[in-house]
């Protein structure tokens, strides 16, 4: 089908460098933990199993934290009005559609697959914006779960979850078992020691590597979801007022909820900061303002291209 | 979307199906013989309209193409800040209604902007009670809408047409696809 938007093949193959990055690492990091340590299944299979567990319940689990609760059409018809029509244009089946009594204006996406969706709304952003402004942000959101984002950033987020259970197991062995406890004086002892600090310091970098890898990739998902929730709605400017909005609300939100959101900032629509905490654009889950508008302009202008 | 689109959180917007609607005329006979639902000669087209001049010039292309012949219609937006396109010809004449309306969704479409269309509908009245067949372009089906008050929807009347045109017209299965239009304009 024709479409007015060219395609952003920059964004396309930034993304595509993270996630070769991150597949070089998983490799490095295998090979290096088969070298180090024979049994090293045991964790793997722990951390696969908590990982599993967190996306196989990842409605149930965001929503839980969020005091999130599903509302039928009844309860929130305008809600539901919007998404109705914004998975009509777009083709997809509806997620469920829920309410958090937060005063914090956000939004998020949550769920395994685009069946098993939930995109959640505080009542703090309906509170604040137009019907315009919601539907660019829930676009946002839809677009995530059309990209299956909780999947992609689980699997992505693995490594470096395994990586620094890891640091932490070798850490606590380490302090507990001793590093270099080796009165019998035999050699043996002392090259255990030695392997269990190598893989202590191969997993701690792994870990910082992976982290900020995932965050790069976090940001890079987040200006795709918003490049596709303006194409939805063909309304770049209205996604770009709401993300003014929001944004400069996150500032004078108290401080009690915002500690509460955090854990969730990588499903969120703009993260939730405690004021006076600032983050190097190194590790931040989500681009600047600055970046998010600017492309949200560009895609205005091209709106604007004549026939 | 293909695993590639998924591993690069690319979307290509939905394309619209336009074919379908032509099967309106055939089932409104049906529909009148079996139910005694009419149509009332009111069609419409919803879509979103898009920031920019280019979508400005498209409309003011499209309501001139619907003005000629003196034709009816007329255009509103509801709350949801969708554009209706509102098409009114004398009730025996779908056939017309059906090519007035596809002409203004195949304007859209190949302007690029075919991922704007939302749906199109087409009144329908037992004296009674309003029916709204309503065409969604995504999915290339049909579903009836029977408003019944403010916010409320007869269910058990929209079943009853859907068994009554399964054979005339490509119906949605999916259920939680048939979306409530209470405020359509023509409706």
């Amino acid at each position: 089908m024709k479409s007015r938007f060219a395609p952003d093949r920059g964004l396309t193959s930034r993304m595509l460098v993270t996630i070769f990055l991150l597949g070089l690492l998983y490799v490095v990091f295998t090979a290096a933990l088969i070298v180090l340590i024979k049994s090293a299944v045991l964790a793997i299979v722990i951390a696969g199993g908590v990982l599993f567990a967190q996306y196989w319940f990842s409605d149930r689990i965001a929503l839980y934290a969020m005091h999130g609760r599903i509302v039928t059409p009844e309860q929130a018809p305008e809600l539901h009005g919007v998404i109705d029509r914004l998975c009509a244009l777009a083709d997809m089946p509806k997620p469920a559609v829920a309410i958090a009594d937060v005063d914090v204006p956000n939004a998020f996406a949550t769920g395994r697959s685009p069946n098993k969706a939930v995109v959640c709304a505080t009542t703090g952003l309906m509170r604040r914006l137009e019907v315009e402004e919601l539907e660019g942000v829930l676009a946002h959101e839809l677009s995530h779960v059309a990209h299956r984002d909780v999947a992609v950033m689980t699997v992505a987020s693995f490594l470096g979850v395994l990586a620094g259970l890891i640091t932490r197991f070798g850490l606590y062995a380490g302090f507990y078992g001793g590093f270099g406890d080796n009165r019998d004086g035999d050699d043996e002892g002392d090259n255990t020691a030695l392997v269990l600090m190598a893989v202590v310091a191969v997993s701690a970098v792994v870990y910082a590597l992976s982290f900020m890898l995932t965050r790069a990739l976090s940001r890079y998902r987040e200006l795709s979801a918003d490049r596709s929730g303006a194409m939805l709605t063909g309304r770049p400017s209205a996604l770009a007022s709401a993300l003014t909005k929001v944004s400069g609300d996150i500032a004078r939100i108290p401080t009690r909820d915002l500690r509460q959101a955090e854990a969730f900032n990588a499903f969120f629509f703009a993260p939730a900061l405690a004021p006076g905490f600032s983050l190097t654009s190194l590790f931040a889950t989500h681009p600047p303002l600055d970046r998010r508008l600017e492309q949200l302009a560009g895609l205005s202008r091209e709106l604007g291209q004549q026939v | 979307m293909g695993f590639l689109d998924t591993m690069l959180g690319r979307t290509k917007p939905a394309a619209p199906n336009l074919d379908q609607l032509f099967g309106l005329p055939a089932a409104a006979v049906t529909l009148q013989t079996s139910t005694r639902f009419e149509p009332t000669g009111v069609g419409s087209v919803c879509f979103k309209a898009a920031e920019g001049g280019a979508f400005t010039g498209l409309r003011e292309q499209v309501e001139q193409l619907l003005a000629l012949d003196e034709g009816k219609y007329s255009e509103q937006s509801d709350s949801y800040g969708f554009t209706w396109l509102v098409r009114t010809t004398t009730p025996d004449d779908l056939d017309g209604l059906v090519t007035d309306l596809h002409a203004v969704n195949s304007s859209l479409v190949d302007a690029g902007f075919g991922a704007a269309l939302l749906c199109t509908l087409i009144a329908f009245t037992d004296g009674a009670q309003r029916l709204g067949l309503v065409y969604l372009y995504k999915r290339g089906s049909w579903y009836p809408f029977v408003p019944n008050g403010p916010e409320r929807r007869d269910t058990a009347i929209e079943l009853q047409i859907k068994s009554a045109l399964e054979q005339d017209l490509h119906l949605e299965n999916d259920l939680a696809r048939w979306f409530p239009l209470y405020d359509a304009p023509g409706l």
